[in-house]
């Protein structure tokens, strides 16, 4: 079963966020909550979905990631890009924060 | 430049209000995405990887000092300092907010500007060469005609919903600057028998996954007839584009499939119709218009300036920029500018607000308080004293705008890619800053002379790669950034789409194998010979030889 996270856009500023385990948000892909089967990425995207309607966030939707050592990687170097922020631009987004 | 009348104004100030609303409904949850998203993209504002992304449109790509100024407001008071400079001569945010944007809107409406019509399947800006109006090699200026086109384009019923996005392009010099051929309709000014001055009409040319270069369906309209040709060939599209495949619904599928003739034919015959009618441009309305392009007050100048002459003999970094950077205008005395956006190892088409603000500064003291963007991301200031030049010289040398690198390896387009496109495959921003810094001697790119690197991270071709005369295309394998290089595109009145050389290149490879080409280029050339007349005389052989002979 592949691990995975649900991402989406905040919707007041577009910012990169995943859902976490207390069922907010974080910038921080470390702070994503993982399914680890198909029941719990269904829930996940459930709870998503209720807070796209709100709205909290755009478009959510599932990514594939990798755990090494406790710590949550994408899958995608696409995923990494909005995980970290603009290669180009390392002052800006979490690549700033030192990851 | 042209102004406002009060419709203009007010469509654009109610179309603010609008969005205004429909954002506050959007955060207030009561219309969803799936609601909201054809009326933030009927506004410019798409969503990408890391941040909402805004189009602002810049008519054929004309700006007065004064909208400068606020694009620099913008990007510093709602952004992050900076926007980036567009192939379709249009600017870019990357970073604004989307309860900022109908601020940002409204900003833009008080000077005349807006981000209508710049995503969607409707009329895109309307592009034209960046010298129209002042290029000694012109007929006629296109201005007007772009002019002519915005307005009946803009917001018009029966082509509201077309099958696809639709670009037209229009240039009145017969060096083509403006890529004509690879818009959905090109239009390029001509002389008719009598002397008086029509279009030839190209129809069906473009780029994205399956791309053409268009072919004549007309070679002279009268220009009255302008409006009433474009009709019909609108509603040809508009009956037979496809719908079903978005793929497909591009006129240049249409074309393709129908046959230029078929499409000539039908267009003649729907023309028939209408021609002679209510779209007949009328000669003062047309008057009305080319006076707002009216010629600024030029001084009687000789054309010699030894002054200019005498600072390129004692200044060689000097002479070296005005011989790359300047081109030929019409008027005594006068030249034209191009302010290169492309520093080395910098991002093509990026400025800073201060930058901008500067460049509104230069322009309104050298060059009439006009500047034009350029459909390779450089900037323009058209109307220059040539006795001005050295100065205006240092004071973009002070602020990075001088480097002397017009139409050589290192003025590369590169669309945002990974960096920040949802839709992209690779990153294509750090390939144009490594292949920079690579060809960093510009000693070395003088050498090499004129050759046109384009860059895009997929298919949809936003950075031109099928017409580089090395192109260069994102594809994405295993979750790794590849390249794949197409060699002897051109985007001019040769125009012609690359040939793909051979089996794509890592990230790691992609910077060699460009030295690689250009390298067995400058073995191979003969006298004078620019890199794309050497690839038309010797092919693609030589090259993949060269690319694949250690595999
Ligand atoms: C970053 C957000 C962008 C998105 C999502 C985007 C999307 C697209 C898509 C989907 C196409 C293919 C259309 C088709 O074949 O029907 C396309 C084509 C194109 N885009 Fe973009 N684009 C973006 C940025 C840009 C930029 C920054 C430029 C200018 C540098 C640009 C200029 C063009 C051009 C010139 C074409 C191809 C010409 C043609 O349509 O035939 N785009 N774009
Ligand atoms: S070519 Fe592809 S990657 Fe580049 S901007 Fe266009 S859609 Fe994005």
């Amino acid at each position: 079963m592949a691990l995975q996270v649900v991402t989406a856009n905040r919707i007041g500023d577009g910012t990169v966020v995943y859902l976490t385990r207390g069922g907010g948000w974080s910038e921080r892909i470390a702070d994503g909550q993982v399914s680890r089967s198909d029941e719990e990425r269904d829930a996940l995207m459930a709870v998503a979905r209720a807070k796209a309607e709100i709205p909290e966030v755009v478009e959510p939707y599932l990514i594939d990631v990798v755990e090494e050592a406790g710590v949550v990687r994408p899958v995608r170097y696409r995923e990494e890009i909005r995980a970290q922020g603009p290669p180009v631009h390392p002052a800006f987004g979490q690549q700033a924060a030192g990851g | 430049m042209y102004r406002y009348d009060e419709y203009d104004q007010t469509l654009v100030d109610e179309r603010v209000r609008q969005f205004r609303g429909q954002v506050a409904r959007r955060l207030a949850g009561e219309l969803t995405e799936d609601e909201f998203k054809p009326l933030r993209l009927m506004n410019g504002l798409y969503l990408q990887l890391h941040a909402y992304m805004l189009r602002v449109a810049i008519p054929y790509g004309l700006l007065s000092a004064a909208q400068m100024r606020r694009l620099a407001h913008i990007a510093r008071r709602y952004d992050r300092g900076y926007g980036h400079f567009t192939t379709r001569q249009n600017i870019q945010y990357n970073w604004p907010k989307l309860e900022d944007t109908p601020d940002i809107l409204a900003e833009l409406a008080s000077v005349e500007m807006h981000a209508i019509q710049t995503s969607g399947n409707s009329f895109r800006n309307t592009t034209t060469d960046q010298y129209a109006g002042v290029a000694a090699d012109e007929i006629e200026d296109p201005r007007v005609y772009c002019e002519i086109i915005r307005q009946w384009s803009t917001l018009h019923p029966e082509f509201s919903f077309l099958p696809r996005k639709f670009k037209i392009a229009v240039t009145g010099a017969p060096n083509d600057r403006a890529a004509v051929r690879l818009h959905d309709i090109g239009l390029i000014m001509r002389r008719g028998d009598a002397g008086e001055t029509g279009f030839e009409v190209i129809v069906g040319g473009g780029q994205g996954r399956t791309p053409f270069v268009g072919p004549t369906i007309r070679e002279f309209l009268p220009k009255k007839h302008l409006l009433s040709y474009l009709e019909a060939i609108m509603r040809v599209y508009n009956q037979l584009g496809r719908r079903d495949n978005l793929f497909k619904a591009r006129i240049k599928i249409l074309v393709h499939e129908a046959g230029a003739e078929k499409v000539t034919e039908m267009v003649e015959e729907e023309w028939r119709h209408i021609k002679d009618g209510a779209l007949d441009l009328p000669a003062e309305e047309v008057e009305r218009i080319r006076a707002h392009f009216a010629p600024p007050p030029y001084e009687t100048l000789a054309a010699a300036q030894p002054a200019f002459e005498e600072k390129k003999r004692a200044d060689g970094a000097f002479a070296t920029w005005a011989d790359t950077n300047l081109a030929a205008h019409k008027v005594p005395g006068y030249a034209i500018v191009n302010l290169s956006l492309k520093p080395v190892g910098g991002i093509p088409g990026d400025a800073t607000a201060d930058q901008m603000d500067a460049v509104a500064d230069l322009a309104e003291h050298y060059s009439f308080g006009e500047i034009r963007v350029t459909h390779e991301q450089n900037l323009v200031l058209a109307d220059v004293r040539r006795t001005d030049l050295h100065v205006l010289w240092r004071k973009l040398r002070d602020i990075g705008l001088a480097t002397p690198n017009l139409g050589l390896v290192s003025d590369i387009i590169a669309c945002p890619g990974l960096d920040y496109c949802g839709l992209a495959n690779a990153r294509s921003i750090p390939v144009a800053q490594r292949i920079g810094n690579r060809f960093a001697d510009l000693k070395r790119q003088h050498d090499i002379g004129e050759l046109k690197i384009k860059i895009s991270g997929c298919i949809n071709a936003c950075g031109h790669h099928h017409v580089g005369h090395i192109g260069i295309l994102g594809l994405e394998r295993k979750g790794e950034e590849y390249y794949q290089i197409t060699l002897g595109g051109s985007a001019d009145q040769d125009a012609a789409i690359g040939k793909i050389i051979g089996p794509a290149f890592s990230s790691e490879d992609v910077v060699d194998a460009v030295e690689t080409v250009v390298n067995t280029y400058v073995e191979l050339r003969q006298n004078g010979e620019r890199f794309i007349d050497t690839y038309r005389r010797v092919g693609k052989e030589p090259f993949k030889e060269r690319l694949y002979a250690a595999a």
